[in-house]
């Protein structure tokens, strides 16, 4: 294999390990699928292709490789739930719709090195026994989906599609299907729902998952990018080795992407636990900007509760700790009452107001609701127009708490996770940052009418002001 | 825009738009058939409903929104009702109801963008654009200059976040972008 050099300004740092990254940004690479096969691409695949699907199944749960689509599910154990004696088609996608805000990892794959993904899914849908295979891409990808087409049609040339791939009796289509902005299709039974042509609402689930009843009625298996991605490694280092690097309970290496008030905000994969969130904002990122410090940090795409930067945390063994002495594993954020998600961590600093932040995301959330639930569909905009209230200083003290009862009352009565997606926000940035919401409020406020038919109201109740 | 008031009328009403002059008006041709049918025979049998989304696309990529007409074309092609059709156009906002620009602008809004200074990147870009910021809302989300040269719209997250503030213009991504990168925007699509 060729040396690997990166282009200037874009090296990795010293504390990285790239592996599903190994070629972002790597000199001379491109996405051709010449390229790929030159670097000793779609051997694994020849490897797995003589071997018993049920072997790559064991070899998947044998490396704890957990999901990175933002739930953190092991990924082999997934691929087990196929009801057993199953005689549908069975369909595999890979979620490419990375919409999750903060979330930036998907796209250099996809972009830079899309035949990678192409052998982890081929592997994948062997594994799992599928012969149709969807990659559903959001469609702000353009360019992307142009690469991943040509890369899908230069691969069926080869024979790593189509019929008895390899000479192996095995035969597997996969298109593209392109999504058109919608943030809920991320959403694996909404993202079903958009590929067979409906309205894309999430389904209910349980009883039924994906994985026994999903792409027109039959076992579907949904897995993200970085995952199937992942796959792949699983089938070059062997499950035992994969399993030892990083965290014990979510091996492997995770590519954290970093925005918001940091000197180098960009791309890092690590692996898993080995480094601190102190480590990774101060060594890798470069600190905060000139003259700030960090305030607050959301480690795990929006949906994740943010952290503030000055609480005093407490370690496993009772020793006091900060948010920078936590390691960058799923179990042990989770661990600190937040998530590692997508790994999409948004840094802001001590010049940030936290209701604007919230109120951000807010908008986010109000906007994206497919608006199938109650709950979700009426309280994501009220809790919007509660923080725009504040900010515009009409609110009074008492909407803080109403704020965050909203949010209460949406979290876990909704079809999809997206009702906890948009509660958790709200209720982190209340826990954490309380002050600051009060800080906006008058009690004066409470009398104020805020609507139209309160002010009409207003005008035969009371004295006008 | 004709007043209608009845919603499901107002729904299929066709909004004007000065863009329209830049693109052909919808008109089926043996070519787009033949594309059509080729999406519907991507799905496995039986299941060409599932060509809905990929059909709006192309359509939309080349008549710049979906009209009317095209909905009951787009239905014909996928073995759906209209109603069907519509339900999912109105579903997307990636999917025009109403023509777009000649350059069809997206600025990302989310949080990460904003903290870089995506809002006032849009400002400027409207305003740079003859855009008026106040003829957008969440019902009207796209904002359309009286030549029809461009059309601005502030979307939710480009994912692209460590590179913010994001603009895309048609398909082509711009990330850091600042004040002057705007002009630099601006020049290279304006003929
Ligand atoms: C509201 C919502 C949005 C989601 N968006 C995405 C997304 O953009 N990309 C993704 O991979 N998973 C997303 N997910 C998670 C998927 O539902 C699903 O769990 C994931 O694709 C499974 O892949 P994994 O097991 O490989 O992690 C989202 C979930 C919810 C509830
Ligand atoms: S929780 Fe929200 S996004 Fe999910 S199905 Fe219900 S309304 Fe739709």
């Amino acid at each position: 294999m060729s040396k690997i050099n990166y282009l200037p300004g874009k090296e990795p740092h010293p504390s990285e390990t790239r592996r599903i990254f190994r070629n972002v940004d790597r000199e001379g690479y491109n996405p051709s699928i010449e390229c790929f096969i030159e670097d000793g691409g779609y051997k694994l695949l020849a490897d797995a292709l003589k071997k018993q699907p049920s072997e790559i199944i064991d070899e998947v749960k044998k490396s704890g490789l957990r999901g990175r689509g933002g739930a953190g599910f092991p990924t082999g154990v997934k691929w087990t739930f196929i009801p057993r004696g199953n005689t549908k088609p069975v369909y595999l996608i890979c979620n490419c719709d990375e919409s999750e805000p903060g979330t930036f990892k998907d796209r250099f794959v996809v972009h830079q090195d899309p035949h990678q993904l192409i052998e982890g899914m081929i592997i994948s849908c062997f594994a799992v026994g599928a012969h149709f295979g969807v990659v559903y891409m959001r469609e702000e990808f353009p360019e992307a989906a142009k690469i991943m087409q040509k890369a899908l049609d230069d691969a069926k040339s080869k024979n790593f599609l189509g019929k008895d791939i390899l000479g192996s009796g095995f035969d597997l289509e996969i298109i593209l299907h392109r999504g058109a902005g919608a943030y809920i299709c991320g959403e694996e039974t909404s993202l079903i729902n958009s590929i067979e042509g409906l309205r894309p609402y999430p389904r209910i689930k349980p009883p039924f998952f994906p994985a026994a009843i999903g792409l027109y009625g039959c076992p579907t298996i949904v897995n993200n990018v970085e995952s199937l991605c992942q796959v792949r490694q699983v089938m070059e280092m062997g499950g035992e080795v994969f399993a030892q690097t990083g965290a014990p309970r979510s091996p492997g290496t995770r590519i954290i992407g970093v925005s918001g008030d940091v000197k180098r905000p960009g791309y890092y994969e690590v692996v898993s636990g080995s480094i601190t969130f102190g480590e990774l904002l101060n060594d890798l990122c470069g600190g905060p900007k000139e003259g700030r410090s960090f305030k607050a940090i959301i480690p795990g795409g929006s949906s994740s509760k943010v952290m503030r930067c000055d609480a005093q945390l407490k370690a496993a063994n009772g020793s006091p700790m900060s948010v920078f002495d936590i390691a960058l594993d799923l179990d042990s954020i989770a661990a600190h009452g937040s998530m590692s998600g997508s790994g999409g961590v948004i840094v802001m600093d001590d010049s940030r107001s936290m209701p604007k932040v919230l109120n951000n995301l807010n908008r986010f959330y109000a906007w994206e609701s497919c608006g199938q639930c109650t709950p979700c569909r009426e309280g994501n905009p009220w809790m919007l127009k509660l923080t725009n209230r504040m900010l515009s200083g009409n609110a009074a003290p008492g909407d803080v708490d109403l704020l965050k009862d909203v949010a209460d009352q949406i979290c876990g009565k909704t079809v999809c996770a997206f009702g906890e997606a948009c509660a958790w926000p709200t209720q982190a940035f209340i826990a954490k940052f309380r002050e600051e919401f009060v800080a906006l409020t008058e009690p004066i406020n409470a009398l104020k009418p805020h609507s139209d038919e309160a002010r009409a109201a207003r005008q035969f109740l009371g004295r006008e002001d | 825009m004709s007043d209608t008031s009845n919603p499901i009328e107002a729904l299929a009403a066709h909004h004007d738009s000065p863009g329209e002059p830049f693109y052909p008006k919808f008109a089926t041709s043996p070519k787009l058939i033949k594309e059509a049918k080729k999406l519907v025979a991507l799905y496995p049998e039986g299941k060409a409903q599932s060509a809905v989304l990929p059909i709006i696309h192309l359509v939309q990529k080349q008549f710049g929104f979906i009209s009317d007409e095209s909905q009951q074309w787009i239905a014909e092609m996928c073995k759906s009702s209209v109603i069907h059709v519509a339900g999912v156009v109105s579903f997307y906002p990636g999917i025009h109801r109403k023509c777009p620009g000649k350059n069809h602008v997206r600025v990302c809004r989310t949080l990460s963008c904003a903290l870089g200074g995506g809002e006032e990147m849009f400002a400027l870009l409207c305003d740079k654009m003859g855009i008026d910021t106040k003829s957008m809302s969440d019902d009207e989300p796209v904002g359309i200059s009286a030549d029809g040269i461009w059309s601005i719209e502030a979307v939710e997250c480009l994912a692209n976040c460590g590179f913010g503030p994001n603009v895309m213009v048609n398909d082509k991504l711009y990330s850091q972008v600042g004040e002057a990168k705007i002009d630099e925007i601006i020049a290279a699509h304006s003929n």
